[in-house]
């Protein structure tokens, strides 16, 4: 799609204040219908909080964000989730005392009231991240990988049109990450559009089909990712000026 | 254990507890299996606010009083059933959560429960200042004789009474059945564990707090009215205190917050217990069974912050 496709998120120059720090200024991007973004930046550079300006968590000083024409810029997370986009965090939120399957039946209640039905969409869910095996366990039993899928498999259940994840290996262990890169592949592939912040930059030049890169709170670069990793602002505010030849 | 046997040993319990005041006929079992009912229910209405949605009140006495207020007021001035009077005070109380709730919600954790106390203060303050409504003198309910089902008294014996408070609390079971069951339960409980992650799931989380308040001051105002009819004297002190609101949300947590059989199994413990202190310590031990009460949630709280019910869990875990 390469961001040709019809406009399903539109940023328009966002700025996000608290008190004297600046973290998101005059931000703007898109995101097709089908496409795949990620966003990078080191620690800092304003990544989540841009999160939670397009989920309603965080309200913007100034500018728009846009759904499929329609603004979401003052709405609540609920009503934003109710939308059709749904994300994950970068500190995992499992509803701990729950069972895995009753996590994700939360989930998949937004589109149904009847428990059983509920209850189908939730195993579907889990089976399609993996984690059919782990449905009677409670959600606070789960290795750090595992919650990463239960939170993509909860955020699945409400069938969003737009899926945000916040680091989809951070604090997972190696052997783990292929199995859930190719999870966010296959969830791309199946049409939905994803915005993906990822630290680790072989995952996430390779899965993107455009990078949006921030630094202090501003994008400094936009574009294919082997454009956008080579591009001397990226690699100094990641390696420092020393890198930059 | 399986579904079957479940379902048996249930029907078996409750066969015994309706014939319970068939075979002891003297008051004073049948007024402490009367109040483990009626406390029973009013910790059940408290858990699914605190248990089911994690929002810890401590001010349930103000629906308990609008409850015991609302019925006792109609009938000495409309002469309006009891009965009737109970609706109203559902009514009231229910209006009045979603009031209270309002600003209050916006509170989270801790600040919550603290802002619950402070309304129970107020309106217990309120109310002993009230003249219209008894100040702090308090209300007689007005006597009816004879004895009837329409004017809910029952002056001959306890038994009437018995079966009401019973059916109460099966109502309180219920309904928290229905709720366990239903897209609210899991609302409720994802709120409970997770506002954030509740809310970017579509949950929105105030409206079902605010439910969650709204079905436990209703639950708790039917428990008002009982109250006033079954004693048939009401005053701030009697319905509106603080201390009341902590001894509902003791019993629970003492059985198990945040599950179906704590309430019931918390009263059925904490209540025979506060009658025998009462009755061994007299009007002297007067806070003795306030003692009792914080030495058993210290207990409690350290050996197994789940309440019996998780304790039950555990050894059936361990045998099975």
């Amino acid at each position: 799609m390469m961001g040709e496709g019809r406009t399903l998120l539109e940023v328009r120059g966002v700025t996000k204040r608290f008190g004297g720090l600046v973290a998101n200024h005059d931000i703007s991007f898109r995101v097709a219908a089908g496409e795949l973004v990620g966003v990078i930046g080191p620690n800092g550079a304003g990544k989540s909080t841009l999160f939670d300006l397009l989920t309603g968590f965080q309200t913007a000083d100034a500018g728009e964000v846009m759904l499929d024409g329609q603004s979401i810029t003052r709405l609540r997370p609920d009503e934003i989730s109710r939308l059709g986009v749904a994300r994950t965090f970068q500190k995992l939120k499992p509803f701990a005392q729950m069972t895995v399957l009753e996590n994700v039946m939360v989930g998949a209640f937004q589109k149904t009231t009847d428990p059983a039905q509920a209850r189908r969409e939730a195993l579907a869910a889990l089976e399609r991240v993996g984690l059919a095996d782990r449905a009677q366990a409670h959600a606070q039993v789960l290795s750090t990988g595992q919650r990463k899928r239960l939170e993509l498999a909860r955020a699945l259940a409400t069938r969003p049109r737009l899926l945000l994840m916040d680091e989809v290996t951070g604090g997972v262990d190696l052997r783990s990450i292929p199995g859930l890169v190719a999870l966010v592949r296959e969830v791309s592939a199946g049409g939905m559009a994803l915005v993906v912040i990822e630290h680790n930059m072989g995952v996430i030049m390779d899965i993107s089909h455009r990078i949006v890169a921030l630094n202090l709170g501003e994008v400094i670069a936009e574009g294919p990712p082997a454009a956008v990793g080579r591009d001397p602002r990226v690699v100094e505010a990641y390696l420092g000026q020393a890198y930059v030849r | 254990m399986p579904r079957g046997l479940c379902g048996a040993g249930l029907a078996v319990a409750l066969a015994l507890l309706v014939a319970f005041p068939l075979v002891v006929t003297r008051p004073f079992p049948r007024h402490v299996m009367i109040t483990i009912f009626l406390y029973a229910m009013l910790a059940q209405a408290w858990n699914l606010l605190a248990g089911y949605c994690g929002q810890i009140s401590l001010g349930n006495a103000v629906f308990f009083g609008t409850g015991a207020y609302t019925s006792t007021l109609l009938l000495r001035h409309l002469d309006l059933s009891p009965w009737a009077g109970m609706l109203a005070g559902v009514i009231l109380a229910v209006l009045l959560s979603q009031a209270i709730g309002y600003p209050v919600f916006r509170l989270r954790g801790h600040y919550f429960a603290i802002a619950t106390i402070a309304v129970g203060e107020i309106v217990g303050t309120l109310m002993i200042n009230w003249d219209w409504a008894g100040g702090a003198r308090g209300l007689f309910v007005p006597i009816k004789r004879p004895d009837s089902w329409l004017n809910f008294q029952f002056h001959e014996s306890k038994q009437n009474y018995y079966y009401v408070a019973l059916a109460l609390l099966l109502l309180a079971l219920w309904i928290t059945v229905r709720v366990e069951r239903s897209r609210l339960g899991y609302y409720l409980r994802a709120i409970r564990e997770d506002q954030d992650a509740a809310a970017s799931l579509g949950i929105p989380v105030a409206a079902y707090k605010q439910r969650a308040m709204g079905l436990s001051a209703g639950l708790t105002a039917l428990g008002g009215t009982f109250y006033a009819q079954y004693i048939l004297f009401i005053d701030p002190e009697s319905v509106f205190p603080t201390a009341l609101s902590i001894l509902i949300c003791l019993v629970a947590v003492l059985g198990g917050v945040g599950t179906l059989w704590g309430p019931l199994v918390g009263a059925a413990i904490l209540i025979p217990l506060g009658e025998w202190t009462r009755i061994s310590f007299g009007g002297s031990g007067k806070a003795v069974d306030l003692l009792v009460y914080g030495a058993l949630i210290m207990l409690v709280s350290v050996i197994q912050p789940g309440g019996i019910m998780a304790l039950a869990r555990r050894g059936r875990r361990r045998t099975g």
